[in-house]
């Protein structure tokens, strides 16, 4: 019988049924953060368990850390309890812990594909929603809560139940100036933000096939996005490729012996879905939100949604709330909004080429006045790739300001926030109320050329206008 | 480890109205800056419960004295979309919150009210909007989630709430938490774990 990898995988992973009817799932790489392992680690003390597996588990700091102080203690003492709290845990529990020191601290869905660890045919849980990333790699990646933290921690396993697969297909060539956000972003329009309750979604067809690892990365980040509890792109050359000579990668007569067991683990020609949708890459146009969630989206060209023309009571009201909180104007065009602050960075869009992008097409040019424009990279190993190729420079030059690796202002959970009602274009996944840490701050979704466009013109812009752009 | 059943709760409810209620409106990110989640239960729902430019309490249901001891939390489609963070449903039972109701939750969100023992009941917008109906008549209207019947009685009248299979069995025989069956289930995952090769080397 022709299998999918969400069904080899799992079944690899079943260790047992519980008495529920759930799945005993064995989850071979934990990784954990600073924001929510500190309570699951309370509860191993108060239990007096062990770590089962602590050479499988990996920390890193990244949620709280401030982008512009390196040197401890931090500003905010409430970052420092946590910093120190993860420090102590992982001395105490026996974890790997990428700390500032080492050089390979940043957004755990960066630093796990950047060291390796995030491999073909694994099963990888992390307390952050975004863990679906690491399903670039055709690795089954699941977000999960501190308890059930707790629960791999002391186990290595969780109780899950069994996903259902839907097959997104995008087929054809994507336009110039279209990104792997948009292509994201556009799934999440089409499918909406619950499309994916209970699925795992495959993401495939020629625009996937194409892809670089960093842009798959991408699409996967934001599975979440669009309810699914996890997303994945089979592993092919271009995942071996990205995977050889890494710190944890295989070596060896070991490396040869898993491109033969990950290339094994792809999905087989002619296996169930449970879904199958499919899109027209020559449909997807550089995309915006408009609104309050990351389904609220619109093609760059196209107006603001009217609620006066919404078709259900659900969607005008729900129209009608976003276009409150974000002060704009049903049936006018979304380009020309003025904004305040430009944010590139996040474990969506914060990897080399999201920088390089960006760099490429702002070089001489400047940010918008008024304008307040950060770049953060995901990772210490980012922001040196970056600073080897001179982007910081290019970046600063035009205006942007470079800070150190973390998610920065994704979440605002460090200091770098937005203001009042200030608007941002912002290159990460959420756009939620409040989201960039002002209870009335604004956000707009994009990728990070459109970001670098939003930049220099200090409006939403069509990056194809502003930089000329004709080919990927 | 021995964990209470979950059959059925009996509360005063209170309807907070939307769809897609994420889990930065449940708690904002600024309030996870804590290594014990003591304490979360005053965030709930902060920036919709406070005026941000006046800091002027809302009209939010929460702000209503009528509803003040609610346990049971009604709301609209999608509920909990967003982060992973348990930080939310741990707001959510540490205000005081014991079983939420709503036309459908997000994934993740479900799970970990499951796993802190908070039934998660799914019941129809119009059969929510009765519910909310009647307590907007009378704050005082006892409401009861019956996990086991998978059924809301409220002032005389009975209405469906479906609790998924797993998670219904999870809670009205006590094993919520997970911890001690999968503790259990060690040298099973041992073995599991010598067949894959990441893992065994």
């Amino acid at each position: 019988m022709p299998k999918s990898l969400f069904e080899k995988v799992w079944d690899a992973h079943a260790v047992r049924t519980l008495a529920n009817g759930q799945t005993q799932l064995l989850i071979g790489t934990h990784l954990i953060h600073e924001v929510t392992s500190p309570q699951a680690f309370g509860m191993m003390r108060d239990l007096g368990l062990k770590v089962a597996m602590p050479h499988r588990t990996f920390a890193t700091v990244d949620h709280i850390v401030p982008t512009d102080q390196l040197v401890e203690p931090y500003s905010d003492p409430l970052a420092q309890a946590m910093m120190d709290e993860l420090r102590k845990n992982c001395r105490d529990f026996g974890i790997t812990f990428f700390d500032r020191a080492t050089g390979k601290q940043g957004i755990v869905h960066i630093v796990g594909p950047e060291q390796g660890i995030t491999q073909p045919g694994t099963t990888i849980a992390c307390g952050d929603s975004h863990t679906s990333t690491h399903g670039a790699f055709g690795a089954i990646a699941f977000g999960i809560g501190t308890t059930q933290i707790r629960d791999v921690l002391a186990t290595q396993t969780m109780a899950l139940g069994r996903l259902k697969v839907r097959r997104i297909n995008v087929t054809g060539k994507l336009r110039p100036g279209v990104y792997a956000k948009d292509v994201i972003l556009h799934i999440i329009r089409v499918l909406g933000v619950n499309g994916g309750t209970g699925f795992a979604y495959e993401y495939g067809g020629e625009v996937f096939d194409r892809m670089t690892m960093e842009e798959r990365m991408t699409v996967c980040n934001m599975s979440i996005e669009g309810g699914a509890r996890a997303g994945y792109v089979n592993p092919d050359e271009t995942t071996f490729a990205y995977l050889k000579g890494r710190p944890y990668s295989p070596k060896g007569a070991a490396w040869e012996a898993a491109v033969a067991q990950w290339k094994a683990v792809a999905s087989d020609a002619g296996c169930h879905y449970d879904d199958v949708v499919n899109i027209a890459a020559a449909d997807i146009a550089p995309t915006v939100t408009w609104g309050i969630n990351p389904g609220q989206g619109i093609a760059i060209n196209e107006t603001i949604p009217d609620p006066a023309k919404a078709t259900a009571v659900d969607e005008k009201a729900s129209i009608e709330e976003a276009l409150a909180y974000m002060k704009l104007k049903p049936g006018a065009p979304i380009k020309g909004t003025k904004i305040d602050v430009a944010f590139v960075g996040s474990c969506t869009n914060g990897r080399l080429s999201d920088f390089q992008e960006v760099a490429k097409f702002v070089q001489g040019k400047k940010v918008a006045k008024g304008v307040k424009a950060i770049a953060v990279p995901g990772s210490q190993i980012v922001a040196l790739q970056c600073e080897k190729l001179g982007l910081d420079k290019i970046l600063s030059e035009a205006g942007f300001e470079w800070r150190a690796a973390g998610c920065s202002m994704c979440l605002a959970m460090n200091p770098d926030k937005l203001v009042g009602d200030q608007l941002c274009a912002s290159s990460s996944n959420r756009n939620f109320k409040g989201r960039q840490g002002s209870p009335t701050g604004r956000t707009i979704l994009m990728s990070p050329l459109m970001v670098a466009a939003a930049a220099v013109t200090g409006t939403v812009a069509d990056a194809r206008e502003v930089f000329a752009v004709n080919n990927n | 480890m021995s964990l209470a059943k979950i059959t059925s709760l009996t509360g005063r409810g209170v309807f907070v109205p939307g769809n897609d209620i994420d889990t930065d409106r449940i708690i904002p990110a600024r309030f996870m800056k804590c290594v014990t989640f003591d304490g979360l239960g005053e965030f709930l729902f902060h920036d919709v419960r406070k005026d941000p430019a006046t800091g002027q309490t809302t009209d939010h249901p929460l702000n209503d004295a009528r509803f003040k001891g609610a346990t049971i939390l009604l709301s609209g489609a999608n509920f909990g979309c967003g982060s992973s963070r348990e930080h939310a449903p741990q707001a959510i039972q540490k205000y005081g919150f014991k079983a939420v109701v709503a036309e459908g939750f997000a994934e993740i969100f479900f799970g970990n009210c499951t796993t802190l023992g908070i039934p998660c009941a799914v019941a129809s917008r119009e059969d929510i909007a009765r519910i909310a109906a009647a307590i907007g008549q009378n704050p005082q209207t006892e409401i009861v989630v019956d996990v086991a019947k998978q059924e809301i009685r409220f002032g005389g009248q009975t209405v469906k709430a479906a609790v998924r299979d797993s998670a219904r069995d999870a809670l009205v025989n006590g094993r919520w938490d997970a911890i001690g069956e999968l503790l259990e289930g060690a040298a099973a995952v041992k073995s599991t774990a010598a067949k894959l090769p990441y893992l065994a080397a």
